[in-house]
């Protein structure tokens, strides 16, 4: 009896002392395998007085699952301090760079349209699209500017080797296209393209260049509307904070005509080189239709009033992203796109 | 139009700092594009350019004097001794080597700069800078002060000689407050033309801040004859010139004008040359009426001696003319649209005398020695003017002007204030009368303008007495029909009124200010909706590229014919502009594909991988149509490898390396155009092999959708690969590269999109996977082995995926071996091996009947 205690106490001494899986195996092989000093004891019992059998087996019982559990509790730690080692030795450079995904992406211009369309979307307006290349009626005579009307000035225009045929110099036309198709019911539309002006291309202006028209034709649209329309969309673009500040202006479409500058996003209104020390920068062009255009359209402005108003994304574009020059937009550099 | 301050006060009884009104005529629609300052210290709040702000005239150190002595200078022969009056107990003694005082000059009134004064330096060899003025001997004689020039002072780049003064200019006061200015040049937009003129400035500025608008005499104050039987007035063509009046001036010296007048015309931008010029070009500052002055004695010769007649009317055929410029011109012309046009000529009747409203003639021109003038002050239709003005390329102050068109009843007073001036500055006598002819007088334009409808219109109030206020302050006039209802009367100065009450509602709320009008958000009947399907759909199209791992791009729709040719010749005619801007960008395209190609090439300089699309219009005439049709498409360009390289690939692993990096091909952009007509749910789509002469014959394909080809992709042929290399620079870098290109007709296919379609439920119950191979003679395609495959499948069949070709020595030569893996399944049961034998066993039949295939099926080992 006395010797299965001598054995629990050596074995679970030698126990504590072993100090990796090799030594913990060899243990496991001395005490517990199937020659081992326990299995020897337990074939020992028909060694012992017969009326000591009982308690005899009852003690190699105990002291066999005292050591399998302290065998299992020792191979958890060695499992535990294996894992440890492993983790503090297998560690990666993090600061090497990750595996490139292959990914595309939209141009900018499109990425800032779409998000035009969708404030403009929440306000109410739908997307109505029209031609490119137009006729002398739509783009210039419809909108007010007879042959020869000085206005016309304001925009250089290509014309096609077809007489009365150009590039439209601006989204405008689409407003008479789309009244000629509602009439006449309200409207709310903002007419998105693109647009070519007959100009030296240089960082500041392009021959080509996305247009985004706004128009609202209905028998109770206020100017005030065109105001509270406009504070929104600036807002929503460049921030709640913005302000919006209206100058009398003219197209030969709208009647009151206005141009519509924000405060400058870097200065916020102090003066900064962005803003050419104005704090001001001009967003838009805007006007209440001209009562001549909507008679074009198919409206008899006794009874209908409407707004209109013109922007440029690819300005918006550049004011946001402080870009310098107009000319990245079309030359498609990859590592231009790539940054959007 | 450049507004000198100290002039434009003379005509409003305000004096607003500069800063607030440059700020109120901006946001009135005058915007002050930019303001130089001369002489004053720069108002704070004005933003003025550095370059526009020159230097400042201290007033104890640049002031008024007067020459009382010139003197050699003993030691230099270009410089002189001048004694001069400063209002100073001395005078003051200085050296000059201005050209315009002489030895024994005396009394002329100088601009005198004493020590410390801060001047542009006339003798600076490296460009304009500022320097201040120090006592320093010259050649022998202390000297410390000058006398100024304009380019020194920071008024001109007049660097000859100095400013003579007028003689009644004050001794001693300080340069600054005799003339001093703030100018403001303000972009006049058209329908402000009545502001191309002092007084239509002073007028909006009255309106803008309650100022009274004072306007300059124009009444002749002493007359010698009648002009009647001087002179003759005929329009033969009222359409073109509405009113023609003649005045003459009998007696004239011609001479310098006064220093004031020539140094307002300088402020205002237009150089002095004579009394009787600097009168007309005055006037017309003033008032915005272009003048012309011809020599009376000359119309008088060419008319031998009797009373000459002036005949307005359009040149004729061939008609030519030398301008005062000393050009010939030929006075009729074809314009850009073929048609016959002819300027609109003064002429006597010898001939044409002055290009009305562009430019005089040099036969009948104001000269030395002219001592009487007949002074011309019209009114010319501006159309016609416009295109005179530019087929000869002459805008001038004055031909802009009539351009924009100005009112008829401003002739009158423009010549009477013209006449008076020539009267008091240049000894004429004015012949009294006026001859004219005004077959275009009209009434002047009433509106009615109700307050309600100014409510309506602008979403803001207007009191009756704000209305009456602004309106009046512009001159309209007004009866007050009943509260709150007007009749207006529009002023004889304005052009623009032509919208009715929209235009006076304008007129309010500008004057009134923007700034009052409120924000509010539309309250009107909301529109029905509409959804925009073109246009979702072509987005759609976008962000399933994008997804892809495909890069938008956007590009020139204009381009050259030559950059398009490569691709095959074009079927059709280009929309071809008239007026290009360069020889690339001549005509609308007809490929998206060449514009993206060149977008290709652009990148290929910096990177060796490009992966991208663009989603744009081509522009095809059609026959019998004015307007071309616009129809989208998609263009995608692929070139480079299919992963980029990383770091960890080892040596050890180079085969996967080389693999993982290899060249993209065929079927990357196959899996692109899979992955758009899988997203879109296209129905019935299939390929075969291109038919495209820009294509790759073995290595191309075209897509159909339900039998019809709605585009073409593949590789690019090496021949049109290797023509555009030879097209031109840009495309050099796509030579020797595998280009995997494509076009496919972006209306074709959004026509082929269903409008909905309907999800598959998904089967809670286990799949059964089986392989299948197939050898069959080279001829037979992929899409023919699966096409059995799904037809001898049926309804259990719900996957089938090729992922093994094989070609080999372990199979008969002229055979490759497709390997599938097929899912079976069903959406209500477990299938039972009974039944998927069943199915697979069909498969295989009919892949051995139907294509002799050699079938080796199996179990699936997953
Ligand atoms: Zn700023």
């Amino acid at each position: 009896m006395s010797d299965l205690n001598t054995l629990e106490q050596r074995a679970l001494a030698e126990l504590t002392a072993v100090a990796d899986e090799d030594a913990l195996r060899a243990w496991n092989t001395r005490y517990l395998g199937d020659k081992g000093e326990l299995k020897q004891a337990i074939n020992n019992i028909k060694n012992v007085p017969a009326d000591q059998r009982r308690t005899y087996g009852q003690e190699v019982n105990r002291v066999k699952e005292a050591l399998t559990a302290a065998h299992d509790s020792a191979v958890a730690r060695e499992k535990e301090k294996a894992l440890e080692r492993s983790l503090a030795t297998d560690r990666l450079d993090v600061t090497l760079p990750g595996r490139a995904v292959s990914r595309g992406r939209l141009h900018v211009a499109t990425q800032v349209l779409r998000e035009i369309y969708a404030v403009f979307a929440d306000l109410g307006f739908q997307i109505y699209t029209s031609r490119e290349v137009e006729d002398d009626l739509h783009n210039f005579e419809y909108l007010n500017m007879p042959p020869h009307h000085p206005a016309r000035d304001m925009w250089d225009t290509f014309h096609t080797t077809t007489r009365g045929v150009l590039l439209r110099t601006h989204t405008s036309p689409g407003q008479i296209h789309v009244m000629r198709q509602f009439k006449p019911k309200p409207i709310r539309v903002i007419l998105p393209g693109m647009c070519y002006r007959y100009e030296a291309i240089t960082t500041r202006s392009e021959i080509m260049f996305h247009q985004v028209e706004g128009l609202a034709v209905g028998k109770h649209i206020r100017m005030s509307d065109l105001k509270g329309t406009i504070v929104a969309f600036a807002r929503r673009m460049f921030g709640e904070q913005r302000q919006v500040r209206i100058r009398s202006s003219y197209f030969p479409f709208t009647e009151p005509s206005i141009e519509v500058d924000m405060d400058c996003i870097v200065c916020s209104g102090k003066g900064c080189s962005l803003c050419k020390r104005t704090g001001w920068l001009e967003i838009m062009g805007a006007g209440m239709v001209h009562p001549a255009v909507l008679k074009h359209g198919g409206y008899d402005p006794d009874t209908f009033g409407g707004f209109a108003f013109g922007m440029g994304p690819q300005r918006i574009t550049m004011l946001k992203y402080a870009i310098d020059d107009i000319r990245q937009f079309w030359g498609n550099d990859l590592r231009f796109l790539q940054q959007f | 139009m450049k507004v000198p301050l100290s002039w434009l006060y003379e005509y409003v009884g305000s004096n607003v700092p500069a800063p607030q009104l440059v700020e109120r005529l901006t946001l009135a629609g005058l915007e002050v594009a930019s303001v130089r300052v001369l002489g004053k210290p720069v108002p704070e709040g004005l933003h003025v350019k550095a370059e526009d702000a020159g230097p400042v005239w201290e007033r104890d150190k640049l002031v008024i004097g007067k020459v009382l002595q010139v003197e050699k200078h003993p030691n230099a022969d270009r410089l002189t001794l001048v004694t001069v009056d400063y209002g100073a107990r001395e005078p003051k003694r200085l050296v000059t080597g201005a050209p315009n005082l002489k030895v024994g000059d005396v009394g002329q009134k100088v601009i005198v700069a004493l020590s410390g004064s801060i001047l542009f330096d006339g003798h600076s060899k490296d460009g304009k800078k500022l320097a201040e003025l120090k006592p320093k001997e010259l050649r022998g004689i202390m000297n410390d002060a000058m006398v100024c020039s304009a380019y020194e002072l920071g008024i001109s780049e007049e660097h000859e000689g100095i400013i003579l003064l007028e003689s009644d200019a004050p001794v001693g006061k300080p340069l600054v407050d005799f003339m001093g200015e703030i100018i403001l040049e303000i972009d006049v937009l058209p329908n402000m033309a009545r502001c191309l003129s002092m007084i239509g400035v002073a007028r909006e500025v009255a309106a803008l801040t309650g100022g009274t608008l004072r306007k300059p005499p124009h009444t002749v104050e002493m007359f010698a004859e009648p002009i009647e039987g001087q002179v003759k007035v005929e329009i033969e063509t009222p359409k073109l010139c509405a009113r023609y009046a003649a005045m003459l001036i009998k007696g004239v010296r011609i001479a310098p004008a006064p220093a004031w007048m020539q140094r307002r015309l300088g402020y205002a931008g237009m150089r002095p040359i004579s009394n009787i010029v600097d009168i007309t070009n005055y006037v017309m500052l003033e008032w915005g009426q272009p003048l012309h002055a011809f020599d009376y004695d000359l119309l008088k010769a060419r008319a031998g001696g009797q009373a000459p007649t002036i005949i307005v009317r359009p040149a004729k055929p061939g008609e030519k003319m030398t301008t005062l410029d000393g050009a010939e011109r030929t006075l009729t012309w074809k314009d850009d649209d073929g048609q016959d046009v002819a300027a609109l000529v003064i002429a006597d009747t010898v001939g044409p005398i002055a290009l009305a409203g562009v430019m005089g003639g040099k036969d009948t021109e104001v000269h030395d020695k002219t001592t009487n003038i007949l002074l011309e002050s019209a009114n010319f239709d501006f159309v016609s003017i416009r295109r005179t003005m530019k087929h000869f390329n002459l805008p001038s102050e004055a031909s802009v002007r009539f351009s924009k068109g100005i009112h008829p009843e401003i002739v009158r007073p423009a010549a009477e204030r013209a006449a008076e001036l020539m009267r008091q500055f240049a000894g004429g006598r004015v012949a009294r009368g006026l001859v004219e002819s005004y077959p275009g007088k009209k009434e002047l334009q009433t509106i009615a303008l109700e307050l309600e409808e100014v409510r309506n219109v602008l979403g803001m109030n207007f009191s009756r007495k704000e209305a009456i206020q602004i309106l009046r302050a512009l001159e309209f006039e007004i009866t007050e029909d009943a509260p709150e209802a007007f009749t207006v009367k529009t002023p004889p100065h304005r052009t623009d009124i032509q919208a009715g009450s929209a235009d006076l509602i304008e007129e309010l709320v500008r004057i009134h200010g923007y700034d009052k009008l409120p924000a509010t958000l539309m309250s009107d009947q909301l529109p029905e909706q509409h959804t925009n399907k073109p246009l979702v759909l072509e987005e759609r199209v976008r962000d399933i590229l994008v997804t892809a791992g495909l890069q938008e791009v956007i590009t020139y729709s204009l381009t050259m014919a030559e950059r398009e040719a490569p691709l095959g010749a074009p079927a059709l005619d280009y929309v071809t502009l008239r007026n290009p801007i360069s020889a690339e960008r001549v005509v609308m395209r007809h490929s998206v594909l060449a514009s993206v190609l060149e977008v290709a090439a652009g990148n290929l300089k910096h990177t060796g991988d490009v992966r991208i699309f663009e989603v744009g219009k081509v522009f095809l005439p059609k026959a019998g149509e004015k307007l071309p049709e616009e129809p989208r498409r998609i263009a995608l360009v692929l070139t480079g490898r299919r992963w980029r390289e990383f770091w960890d690939e080892t040596s050890a692993t180079a085969d996967a390396r080389a693999s993982q990096a290899a060249s993209l091909d065929f079927y990357d952009l196959k899996g692109v155009i899979e992955t758009l007509a899988g997203d879109l749910h296209l129905p019935e789509v299939s390929y075969r092999p291109a038919t495209a002469p820009y294509l790759h014959p073995g290595r191309s394909a075209e897509l159909l959708i339900k039998g019809q080809p709605v585009g073409a992709f593949g590789q690019l042929h090496p021949k049109v690969a290797a023509a555009y290399a030879d097209a031109g620079d840009v495309f050099k870098p796509l030579t020797g590269r595998t280009l995997l290109v494509g076009e496919l007709d972006l209306e074709a296919i959004l026509a082929a999109v269903p409008d909905r379609y309907t999800y598959t439920a998904l089967s809670v119950f286990p799949a059964a996977l089986r392989d299948i191979a197939v050898i069959v003679p080279e001829t037979i395609t992929a899409d023919q082995v699966s096409e059995a495959i799904r037809a001898g499948g049926g309804d259990l069949l719900q996957g089938v995926r090729l992922f093994d070709v094989y070609r080999g020595s372990s199979i008969p030569e002229g055979t490759k071996s497709l390997a599938y893996a097929l899912t079976y399944l069903a959406s209500d049961r477990t299938l039972t091996d009974k039944e998927v034998d069943k199915a697979h066993k069909k498969i295989e039949d009919r892949l051995k009947h139907m294509l002799k295939a050699q079938v080796r099926g199996q179990e699936a080992a997953r």
